[in-house]
């Protein structure tokens, strides 16, 4: 056959010469590399993590599960108005808008908001286009949570009780609109009062 | 007989001080402590096998059971008790339960004539740390052995499938095979050594007061054949052809689950440990260890102790350095099974029948050679 690249090495089988067949050279070249990795292993490399205690880290680009920001002030971000349910290509987002009572104003910024929100992270492809579709900057991907495994399949179906992110600022998720250390401390002293 | 029975606690209570056990009775002991150590042996050998294999391949291995994974093979037990016992459609029950047993027995017993240690002594009392001490120790260990094949063909032909069948014919022709290499390179050792007592061919590779060596300095390709051979003996890889996954499911114990499988892993890692011992014995001083004679008379003359206890010591440090020497060869065991694959049958075969059969009656004959003109005895 006409080789294409002219980069085709010719081979042929040679005869085995004694050593070869003899087994016990290339047996001992053998031992000696696993003898190394034994060795390698024992003393300190070993490429297994130990998973429930040791987690690999995540790439500072990945995106994971949602989280609906609050502002400074604690007050939730979303205004509800259907943009990442729209730019969702999975049509994973669902959501109820309702009105802002009087007396609400400490709860949510606009004054429309999401009565519900729900993702399906069974739809979802954490593609990350509702993050950029937003525009009241609420909805994030966190880089260091993922959808645990669950066993009912609605157990998937997030809602606004498991996105939106927590009062407390301490345990809050780093991605997205991120507080100033003096800002976290004010806004965790006005919610003590 | 009433009138002995009577007399025999007044004989007792005449020399209180006085341990009186008698032969049958220490050889009784003797028995259960080396089958119970074989099973030890055998049951932290899977945890080892792993653990190595793992180590091998830059990985952990099992730490999960326990501090570093030590209670994996009980974790292990406890799954192979609780399983279900199966008998497939067809199969002889009787043989099928057999099979297992007979590969358990005999991997045991061939363990009884291995001198673990040299000879302990209680006052007037010398015990010998060895199941049973006959003068055809070797012969009674390549008997067993080869009985214990037939715990392999019986369990493979019971269970009525192909691939179990496959896999004991293969164990049947392998063994037979290399049965013949192993024993031409024995005879070898046993034209120095002119006794079949495994005690005495590890005796013999330490005399006091003059330089001798171990039987691997005067066997060197004997050693290098038997080895060969003790790994295709134990089905061990890369002659694990009778249990080979790749191509017969699991071999002769495709069809076993339950403790009968469990029997039949243990009986390959107890013939690994008796494999590892009688290497130790016949090629590397058993229990003999380098400068033991002067060590002993050091401790008699310079630290002032009495000539039995330093024999104590000395035979308690064989033991325990002959304990290491089998522990090697099971590593090395391992280590072989997770560097080399698997031989082919064919390759098998020939490697058998033509190439060390010739190299081991070559041996004899340079053997014999090598006692006429003087030079080795």
């Amino acid at each position: 056959m006409q080789s294409l690249s002219n980069r085709a090495k010719k081979l042929e089988a040679k005869p085995m010469t004694l050593a070869e067949r003899a087994y016990l050279p290339a047996i001992f070249q053998g031992l000696s590399i696993t003898m190394r990795h034994f060795f390698r292993a024992a003393t300190k490399k070993q490429v297994t993590v130990r998973y429930p205690e040791e987690k690999r880290p995540f790439s500072p680009i990945f995106r994971g599960l949602h989280v609906l920001k609050r502002d400074e002030q604690g007050r939730e971000r979303c205004t509800a108005c259907g943009l990442c349910a729209v730019a969702c290509p999975a049509e994973a987002i669902t959501m109820v808008a309702g009105e802002r009572k009087k007396g609400e104003e400490n709860l949510y910024r606009e004054e429309k908001y999401a009565v519900s929100y729900e993702v399906n992270m069974l739809r979802c492809i954490f593609c990350g286009l509702c993050e950029e579709a937003c525009p009241k900057a609420a909805v994030y991907l966190q880089p260091d949570k993922m959808a645990p495994p669950r066993f009912e399949r609605d157990e998937f179906i997030y809602g606004k009780d498991r996105l939106v992110e927590p009062v407390d600022p301490s345990a809050r998720s780093i991605r997205g609109i991120q507080l100033t250390p003096e800002q976290a401390q004010t806004l965790s002293q006005r919610l003590a009062h | 007989m009433a009138q002995a029975r009577g007399q025999k606690p007044k004989t007792k209570s005449q020399k209180p001080t006085m341990i009186e056990l008698p032969t049958l009775g220490w050889q009784s002991i003797v028995i259960l402590v080396v089958f119970g150590v074989s099973l030890l042996i055998a049951t932290y050998c899977t945890y080892a096998e792993r653990v190595i294999a793992a180590f091998l391949q830059d990985r952990v291995g099992p730490d999960r059971a326990g501090p570093f994974g030590l209670l994996q093979p009980l974790a292990d037990a406890v799954k192979l008790f609780t399983k279900e016992e199966f008998f497939p459609a067809g199969a002889n029950r009787a043989l099928f339960v057999l099979g297992p047993c007979l590969a358990m027995i005999t991997a045991l017993m061939s363990s009884a004539v291995i001198p673990f240690g040299n000879v302990i002594q209680f006052g007037t009392n010398v015990f010998n740390l060895q199941g049973i001490e006959v003068n055809i120790g070797m012969l009674w260990v390549f008997g067993i052995v080869s009985l214990g094949v037939y715990g392999v063909m019986i369990g493979g032909w019971a269970s009525n499938n192909k691939f179990s069948l496959l896999g004991a014919i293969r164990a049947g022709s392998q063994n037979i095979s290399y049965e013949l290499a192993m024993g031409m390179s024995l005879i070898a050792v046993l034209m120095i050594s002119g006794t079949l007592s495994l005690r005495e061919i590890t005796l013999q590779q330490s005399v006091a007061g003059e330089w001798h060596f171990w039987n691997i300095v005067k066997q060197p390709l004997g050693f290098i054949i038997f080895l060969v051979c003790a790994f295709a003996e134990t089905n061990r890889t890369p002659f694990d052809l009778p249990e080979c996954e790749t191509e017969l499911v699991g071999g002769y114990h495709t069809e076993y689950s339950s403790m009968k499988m469990g029997l039949y892993l243990f009986a390959e890692y107890v013939n690994v440990f008796v494999a590892s011992a009688v290497m130790s014995v016949l090629y590397f001083g058993g229990f003999n260890f380098p400068f033991q004679y002067e060590l002993r008379d050091w401790l008699v003359s310079a630290q002032g102790w009495e000539l039995v206890s330093a024999q104590n010591l000395i035979s308690i440090l064989g033991l325990l350095l002959l304990f290491g020497k089998i522990f090697a060869f099971i590593f090395f065991f391992m280590w072989v099974r997770w560097t080399l694959p698997r031989f082919r049958y064919d390759q098998l075969m020939r490697l058998g029948w033509t190439i060390l059969i010739p190299l081991a009656i070559f041996n004899i004959l340079l053997t014999g050679g090598l006692i006429l003109g003087g030079i080795i005895k």
